[in-house]
């Protein structure tokens, strides 16, 4: 365990070696915050409710859904593909530890980085110039850190499912840019999953996309209550489960495939 | 006992050849031509504990894929590997702990932080107590001379300096094996001496084994009593380096400067009656004799008679150079 703790100190002092990276992340998480609660306004005019959220819970549903995405996104997908194609996994596979868990790890190592370095300063700034409204109850938030915690697994076991093709493709950037744009749609980042047709809420429903920010952010904008919270905490966890399935057939198969590029 | 035992161990890479043009590329798109590659064929050999083995080869022979079998990162096509008494694919996690692996091509160490960083992650993923590590690697850390790097990131460091720190890593759990893949490639004199020194010392203390793969036969020729050497994905000549310069390297070279033009047919027409083998330098003045060292007064005493000179030198044949023979001719007798 202590060398997935290290792994996450490590990556710390990655980002921070940075430092204008850094700085110009809170900017982008604040901007992104602010177009999309314009965008909505304009949507709303001056309706009082849309699919049951009032102006003020969208706010809310965005500016969490942007911090919520600072602490599951990261770019562990890009890294497996990156080190394949220049053959550095090999020098990973001669290491004491399980691949795919220490790149887990320097996810998670990301994404709390951001979450407590970027999205919270990036919140606390828009937080001055947009109606914010947060839940004072102390269940919603014990429920939503549950739920971002899940997120946080269920998008990097699609991330990692994403790297691990590589070893068949040695090059899939377009299918990673894809499953990106893939999950900003469907996870409900850019819009609820409420809003979407009938048909197709009904089809996402049999995708694990909107366990990774939808969920989440429907739980502490209070938009979820009672059982709708066990539910929704149900699929993510089922999602969590199902997910590693795929990730250890291909895992085993692609360590089998595994061509080393260069030398 | 054994560190290393090989047998008929095989690795075929399945590669596909682009078809030519424009409409090629797009028959590409549905089918492909595949080729299965042979890159080990069959090789067996064994290594014993506290060896150093110099396993050499032109570049594609097959080197590197047997090292990446060995450190169990590819999986054999067919046959046996047995290291350190496991089986380096079946059981890596236990296994690389057995081991430390320096790819001179690649750094293991992270590229944007402190070299110490690195280390101390290093020492927690091998999970080396503070003792030995303050007893081993602080003696590593002042041979090497990396004290003053260690807080610096790796990507400041020359190469020469990265080389040292990235040895010291793969020492950090004081391993019994140690592969090195063309530790040396490009580095100056200096940090090769002292790296090899370094590396004699730890055999010598820990009984280390070591199996290395260069280009630079000056290496193999300061460390290794043993070389394998690698052919097309064959094993072409497996024994002591000594043995290999006796049967090989038998003889002397002459390098006659002549003051004018000669030509293979005088010279061969000089020297006719002796064993000796011609062959032109440079320039058209320029020829070299191999000749055993019993006959060298007679080849330069008639040379120089009959032809004038400019200068004379005589050589040893390095090993280098016998190397080069192997390859040229493709096979070891004896």
């Amino acid at each position: 365990m202590d060398k997935y703790l290290e792994m996450i100190r490590i990556r710390f002092l990655m980002m921070l070696a940075y430092r204008t990276n850094y700085y110009t992340g809170i900017l982008i998480y604040a901007i992104n915050i602010a177009a999309y609660y314009f965008l909505w306004s304009a949507i709303y005019g001056g309706k009082q409710t849309m699919q049951g959220m009032s102006m003020e819970q969208m706010t809310t549903y965005v500016a969490i859904s942007w911090m919520a995405r600072a602490f599951y996104f990261n770019n562990i997908d890009r890294e497996i593909a990156m080190e394949i194609r220049e053959g550095n996994v090999a020098t990973e596979l001669i290491r004491p530890y399980s691949y795919l868990g220490m790149k887990t790890m320097q996810g998670l190592g990301e994404g709390i980085f951001r979450l407590l370095f970027l999205s919270l300063p990036g919140l606390l700034l828009v937080a001055l110039f947009l109606p914010l409204r947060f839940p004072t109850d102390a269940h919603t938030w014990i429920f939503f850190i549950l739920s971002i915690a899940l997120s946080f697994v269920i998008n990097s076991e699609l991330n990692l499912l994403a790297g691990i093709v590589t070893f068949f493709t040695l090059n899939n950037e377009g299918l990673l840019r894809a499953k990106r744009f893939v999950i900003d749609l469907f996870s409900g980042l850019i819009l609820p999953i409420s809003f979407y047709p009938d048909w197709a809420q009904a089809v996402m429903k049999y995708f694990p996309f909107q366990g990774i920010s939808y969920i989440p952010s429907m739980i502490v904008t209070e938009s979820f209550q009672g059982q709708a919270i066990i539910d929704g905490l149900l699929f993510q966890f089922v999602w969590c489960a199902l997910l590693i399935i795929p990730i250890r057939l291909l895992w085993r198969a692609a360590k089998k495939r595994l061509v080393v590029q260069g030398g | 006992m054994n560190a290393i035992e090989v047998e008929n161990l095989r690795k075929e890479f399945k590669s596909y050849s682009s078809r030519s043009g424009l409409v090629g590329a797009f028959r590409d798109l549905f089918t492909r031509n595949y080729k299965i590659i042979r890159a080990v064929n069959d090789i067996s050999f064994t290594v014993k504990q506290g060896e150093m083995v110099g396993y050499i080869g032109e570049n594609g022979a097959g080197k590197s894929t047997t090292i990446k079998m060995l450190t169990g990162i590819l999986t054999p096509t067919s046959g046996k590997v047995i290291v350190n008494g496991m089986n380096p694919h079946k059981e890596r996690e236990a296994f690389v702990r057995t081991i430390g692996v320096v790819f001179g091509q690649r750094s293991q160490l992270w590229w944007d932080i402190a070299v110490q960083e690195s280390f101390r992650l290093l020492k927690k993923v091998y999970r080396v107590s503070d003792k030995d590590y303050n007893e081993h690697m602080n003696h590593v850390i002042e041979t090497l001379d990396i004290g003053p790097l260690l807080d610096k990131p790796v990507r400041k460091l020359s190469l020469g300096q990265r080389m040292r720190c990235e040895l010291a890593a793969a020492l950090i759990h004081n391993p019994p094996l140690l592969f090195l893949d063309e530790p040396t490639i490009g580095l100056d004199v200096l940090v090769k001496l002292k790296i090899r020194q370094f590396l004699k010392e730890i055999n010598g203390k820990y009984n280390t084994t070591i199996l290395l793969t260069t280009h630079d036969i000056s290496d193999i020729e300061a460390l290794c009593e043993r070389v394998i050497m690698l052919d097309e994905g064959k094993i072409i000549y497996d024994g002591s380096l000594q043995k290999l310069k006796e049967t090989w390297g038998e003889g002397k070279q002459i390098q006659f400067t002549f003051v004018s033009e000669m030509s293979l047919d005088t010279l061969k027409e000089l020297t006719d009656g002796l064993q000796v083998t011609w062959k032109q330098g440079e320039q058209a003045n320029v020829w070299t004799a191999h000749a055993p060292s019993a006959l060298l007064p007679e080849v330069i005493s008639r040379v120089v008679n009959r032809y004038s000179i400019q200068d004379l030198n005589i050589n040893e044949i390095s090993t280098e150079e016998i190397i080069r023979n192997i390859y040229e001719e493709g096979v070891v007798h004896g």
